[in-house]
């Protein structure tokens, strides 16, 4: 075959003998075959469903965790406190693309405050007993040094006292911490801080954005995740709960986490976005980039996959 | 009142431009997808392969996840957790959406190794590819609204990849509303336009000769259909 005629446009499938194809009837035989498969793999396999964990799970199945993460809410130096856009505006916070902060240009749109959001603001809401009134008080009329003073002895004594138990912690001068989170614990373990997170004031409400901050912000959420082999560094991604499939198709994105420089890199997440964003591209692109679209030419699986057309053509 | 009767003379010309802009797009569209085209009852000999089942397999499992999704939407989103035949109709879902996945990267390879975007294709493999990445984004969003201590895990984590790239900011993957809104309105229309897309660009170039293919000359081809069984 001279090297012109391999150059030319396509031919016209057209021009091409035929045989005879049914389409409507390949669809419906389709249609019914993939039906019967799922409903059949559905009564072997059924699916998963996981009961979510509440605040009120969750502070009753770990009190202690609970108690710590919400004294880091009340000092501001949780995950979320820290987290900068799109949530505050923590100074420094914020991934980026080489010189491209992309996180930082959207802005705070989904404003949180944790202190207040997820502690003061529920205590005052509920029921106070004077106690708590008079905490509340004190820790409203302290400077922002002093607020952060407490917070911090707290946090540290709380990682001191066996099992972080606040009833065990050694007495000093954590201010109304302790009075405040205590109360915390309590509304919790009742189940009011669930509907208060939620409900923000309003009556109809689908957004969980402040409860699952806050129980992201724990170790309880990954703990149960890690047991059920969900971490990031498990290839989580493409797991389930369960001995289910998860979302195989990611193996290429949850890929980059396992690895160096990704690994590492306090930007891996834009990092990663970055390159499968590229990656994304090129792969709509294939047709026109040149070796890539060269290929299927080299590896000669079309002579496989066209075999009766080539060996009619001997 | 009607002129029907246009002076002779422009007569050609009258009868192209008649029936404004629907006669215009009728035409358009009988041009480029004749009724042989789109319903065809005979394909090129060459189509002799397997691959060529898991394009309408694809399909087929789509519409299943379609359909199954919307016997989930007749009872709402808590129905499945409560009730062992939602439950069963959810396990529909699920594993109508796996097949489906399944297919379509067979497809997808398939396609990819036959050089399926040859001879003014390319659209053809560009739909298919975004019909993959939009796939990909419905999955996810479904995976999200299950309520579950799935969602919450998926949700808690891929809202730092979002948040990185300022997506987050506007995509709230914390937001159950916004992402049902998303996994069940939104998304399967995109994927369905696109969907639509592809396959119509698929009649409309017929299916792509094998690579180094020569068409038969006139003579040769009538020879070789009269062989044909
Ligand atoms: C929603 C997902 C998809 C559906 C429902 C779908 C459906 C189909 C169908 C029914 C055909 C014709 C039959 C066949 O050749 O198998 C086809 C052809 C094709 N598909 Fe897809 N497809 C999907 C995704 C993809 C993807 C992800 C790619 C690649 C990136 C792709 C690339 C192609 C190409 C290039 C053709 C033309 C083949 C030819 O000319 O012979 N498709 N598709």
């Amino acid at each position: 075959m001279s090297r012109r005629t391999r150059r030319a446009a396509e031919p016209d499938p057209a021009a091409f003998p035929t045989r005879p194809y049914d389409l409507l009837k390949e669809f419906t035989i389709a249609l019914v075959a993939v039906a019967v498969l799922t409903a059949g793999l559905a009564a072997l396999f059924s699916s998963p469903d996981e009961q979510p964990i509440t605040l009120a799970t969750w502070s009753a199945a770990t009190p202690n965790d609970f108690t710590a993460t919400a004294v880091t809410e009340l000092g501001g130096t949780s995950t979320t406190a820290q987290y900068g856009p799109p949530y505050n505006h923590t100074p420094g916070a914020g991934q980026k693309i080489g010189p491209v902060g992309l996180q930082r240009a959207a802005g705070v749109r989904i404003p949180v405050d944790t202190a207040e959001d997820f502690v003061l603001r529920p205590l005052r809401q509920a029921p106070e007993p004077a106690e708590v009134s008079a905490a509340l008080t004190a820790w409203t009329a302290a400077p922002a040094d002093r607020q952060q003073a407490w917070t911090s002895a707290y946090s540290d004594a709380l990682g001191k006292a066996p099992d972080g138990d606040p009833a065990k912690v050694e007495p000093g001068d954590y201010g109304p911490v302790p009075v405040l989170t205590s109360r915390l614990l309590a509304l919790a373990q009742a189940g009011a801080l669930d509907g208060q997170l939620l409900a923000q004031g309003r009556f109809y409400q689908t957004d969980y954005t402040r409860p699952m901050l806050f129980l992201n912000d724990g170790t309880y959420l990954a703990d149960q995740a890690r047991a059920q082999h969900l971490a990031g560094d498990q290839w989580g991604m493409m797991n389930e709960t369960g001995n289910y499939p998860g979302q195989a198709w990611l193996w290429l994105y949850t890929f980059w986490y396992q690895i160096d420089p990704f690994k590492t890199s306090k930007n891996a997440d834009a990092l990663i976005w970055a390159l499968m964003a590229v990656l994304s591209l090129a792969f709509v692109l294939v047709p026109f980039i040149p070796g890539v679209r060269s290929i299927p030419r080299w590896t000669k699986v079309y002579r496989l996959i066209w075999r009766q057309h080539y060996r009619g053509q001997r | 009142m009607s002129d029907s009767a246009s002076p002779s003379g422009n007569a050609t010309r009258d009868a192209k431009r008649v029936g404004g802009w629907t006669g215009a797009a009728r035409r358009y569209a009988v041009r480029t997808l004749p009724p042989e085209k789109l319903l065809p009852d005979t394909q090129p000999a060459y189509m002799a392969s397997w691959i060529y089942v898991f394009g309408v397999l694809t399909v087929s499992s789509l519409i299943v996840a379609v359909a199954t999704g919307c016997v989930l939407a007749l009872e709402g989103p808590g129905w499945w957790h409560a009730s062992s035949v939602g439950k069963y109709v959810n396990s529909l879902h699920l594993w109508s959406v796996e097949l489906f996945m399944f297919f379509m990267v067979i497809h997808l390879w398939g396609k990819f190794f036959m050089a399926a975007w040859r001879g003014r294709r390319a659209m053809t493999w560009m739909t298919g590819a975004v019909c993959f990445l939009a796939s990909v984004g419905t999955a996810f969003t479904g995976y999200l609204v299950q309520q579950n201590f799935d969602s919450q895990w998926i949700s808690g984590q891929a809202k730092d990849g979002l948040n990185a790239v300022g997506i987050g900011a506007w995509f709230n993957v914390l937001d159950f509303g916004q992402m049902l809104m998303w996994h069940i309105v939104l998304l399967p229309l995109v994927l369905g336009l696109l969907t639509a897309w592809h396959v119509l660009l698929v009649r409309r170039r017929g299916i792509v000769p094998p690579i180094d293919a020569l068409a038969p000359e006139p003579d040769e081809q009538s020879a070789a259909t009269a062989v044909q069984p």
